[in-house]
């Protein structure tokens, strides 16, 4: 009867092991592990076919891509690229787009912070009312203020410069910036502030020095949505520039010529516009895989 | 979490304040301002009062667009939300694999939207797409800028493929922030595959899709870039969303009036679609809250 009841605590976590991986292996058979890798599988080559097709049709010479429908490019050039990175007009676009977007995030996340923190923290006159008028900002349409906008900034001297478009894009920035760091701010529980105060800390300090590394993913995570919204938006970029900050997105409305849509350098252009999207996603990547819970619970 | 009463909070969001009302309350006060008047120049206006509000809810053009900007709304919302929850399972936890389907998943999301719609042009194309060709050798005369069905569909496809993974990363990441003990009890359990899911994970995902609803709810509502690059909103008017009947109206016809009235308009339909769901979903809450509690 000794092997059926084990009696040192060994023989109990051994056993007790076995049974769990015995269940394991019940509950998981390798078969549904592989519908699993399947389904996943056939979602990402949902995914990238067309980005596939893009990249494709990028190498081809506009001979080819008209000529008849290759799978892959049978002559390989890189003629599109070396046009893009030579020409002026073409390679500023890429400049113009990052320097707003990289314009936005900054000024965004400064005011963001001590508003979500403000929020978070401190009950105050009307705060209820001002949160939800900051997220009516997020569900404004940006094709309702095209005209407004082109006016006001007209008006102050601003049109045509990436600041404009930086601050164009505060509109529904802002208010997710704020809406999401205040969800991570409200995890940070505030005896810390407490603490920190009852040292000595004054209140720059302390946010600088203890708060905000203490958030450092939420920071991320928020960086990474400032970054994807400003990046892909398009109607206020190209209405609020015309030649000295003009976005890629907008340079790229000018392959129609005369002998027709150069798709070529459509298809190079548009493959550059997904690599800044790759590497910010790959520096995030892990505050993302950690998990958030956004929002207020 | 019990919040300290205190007014100077007001100085920690102040220059937010500034930088938000800069760029959202001048340009709304200026359309107000457009809405009430008939401009003809600089110097030529008359107060219309609510002439061109009448005008444009009885116009039957715009009732149309209405419909369909909600039956676009609504299907991406049905397609995408299963979907987007189901890859968020799908997707795998640790190691490598993880990093890499994060990565290629999220990839829609981070393209220009009007690169988005070139993209879907240049794959659906009947003579160069794959897509498009690939139908049309099997026979089927796949042809988008003839048949609104072929439109409509494409547009929701690409919809799909934009979107989804925005559901998907917010509820993978929901996902991830569920301790490891709730499922170790659940297995003591015995649970199901569907108990854990109904009453471990579903309960945890609620906040982010809330989120994510809504922030797909106010997107679609918006779309603009991509079927105007796709099918630029043909064939006939089949795909001409309101935000695109709106760029008409106020930039190609300079109705300043009219399309004033028209952006007052939507904003509110937004506006009022996004507080019913969200009240709603709120007080559902409160309610299961009650019911756990007694």
């Amino acid at each position: 009867m000794t092997d059926t009841i084990p009696t040192t605590p060994e023989a109990v976590r051994k056993s007790a092991a076995a049974a769990d991986a015995r269940r394991r292996r019940k509950a998981r058979p390798a078969s549904r592990q592989w519908r699993r890798r399947g389904l996943m599988a056939a979602y990402i080559v949902f995914v990238l076919l067309p980005i596939y097709w893009l990249l494709n049709m990028s190498f081809q010479s506009n001979t080819e891509i008209l000529g008849g429908l290759t799978l892959w490019p049978e002559t390989f050039t890189l003629e599109h690229y070396a046009k893009i990175f030579t020409d002026s007009n073409w390679y500023m676009g890429y400049v113009n787009s990052i320097t707003y977007v990289l314009m936005n995030m900054a000024i965004t996340i400064v005011v963001a912070l001590p508003a979500a923190y403000a929020f978070s923290r401190y009950q105050f006159i009307g705060d209820k009312h001002l949160f939800f008028w900051l997220l009516t900002n997020l569900m404004a349409p940006p094709a309702v203020f095209l005209l407004p906008y082109f006016q006001l900034y007209y008006t102050v001297g601003l049109f045509d410069t990436h600041i404009a478009v930086a601050l164009a894009h505060c509109l529904f920035n802002i208010p997710l910036a704020v809406w999401i760091l205040e969800g991570f701010m409200s995890g940070v529980p505030k005896e810390i502030d407490e603490t920190a105060f009852i040292d000595g800390y004054s209140f720059p300090k302390f946010f600088v020095k203890i708060f905000i590394p203490m958030i450092s993913s939420g920071i991320g995570v928020t960086l990474f949505f400032l970054f994807m919204f400003s990046w892909v938006e398009l109607l206020l970029a190209s209405t609020l520039t015309a030649t000295d900050a003009q976005p890629i997105a907008s340079v790229m409305t000018q392959t129609k010529g005369a002998s027709g849509i150069d798709w070529g350098t459509l298809a190079a252009a548009g493959t550059l516009t997904i690599l800044p999207g790759i590497v910010v996603v790959y520096f995030v990547r892990h505050h993302i895989a950690k998990g958030f819970a956004l929002g207020r619970t | 979490m019990n919040k300290v009463q205190n007014n100077r909070a007001w100085w920690l969001i102040l220059p937010m304040l500034l930088l938000v009302a800069f760029s959202a309350i001048i340009p709304l006060m200026t359309v107000v301002n457009y809405s009430v008047q008939d401009v003809f120049d600089a110097n030529t206006r008359f107060f219309t009062g609510a002439e061109w509000f009448k005008e444009m809810l009885n116009d039957p053009e715009l009732h149309a667009a209405v419909l369909r900007q909600f039956a676009f709304s609504l299907t991406v919302l049905a397609i995408e939300v299963p979907l987007g929850i189901g890859i968020a399972l799908l997707m795998p936890k640790k190691g490598w694999q993880a990093s890499a389907v994060l990565i290629l998943v999220t990839m829609p999301l981070l393209i220009p939207w009007n690169v988005v719609g070139s993209i879907w042009q240049i794959f659906t194309r009947g003579d160069i797409g794959l897509m498009g060709w690939s139908l049309r050798e099997l026979g089927y005369g796949y042809n988008i800028t003839a048949s609104p069905v072929d439109a409509w569909v494409t547009i929701i496809l690409m919809d799909v493929w934009h979107w989804t993974p925005l559901i998907a990363l917010l509820c993978y990441s929901g996902l991830r922030s569920i301790p490891d003990a709730y499922y170790q009890a659940a297995r003591i359990d015995r649970a199901s595959k569907w108990a854990v899911f109904r009453f471990i994970q579903l309960p945890k995902l609620t906040n982010v899709l809330v989120i994510g609803v809504l922030l797909r709810f106010m997107h679609s509502f918006m779309i603009y870039a991509e079927p105007f690059v796709l099918t630029g909103g043909g064939p006939g008017s089949s795909t001409t969303f309101l935000s695109q009947s709106l760029t008409t109206m106020a930039i190609g016809q300079q109705d300043l009036g009219p399309s004033a009235a028209f952006s007052l308009i939507y904003f509110l339909i937004i506006l009022l679609v996004s507080w019913v769901f969200y009240t709603a979903i709120m007080n559902m809450q409160k309610d299961n809250k009650k019911e756990g509690e007694a």
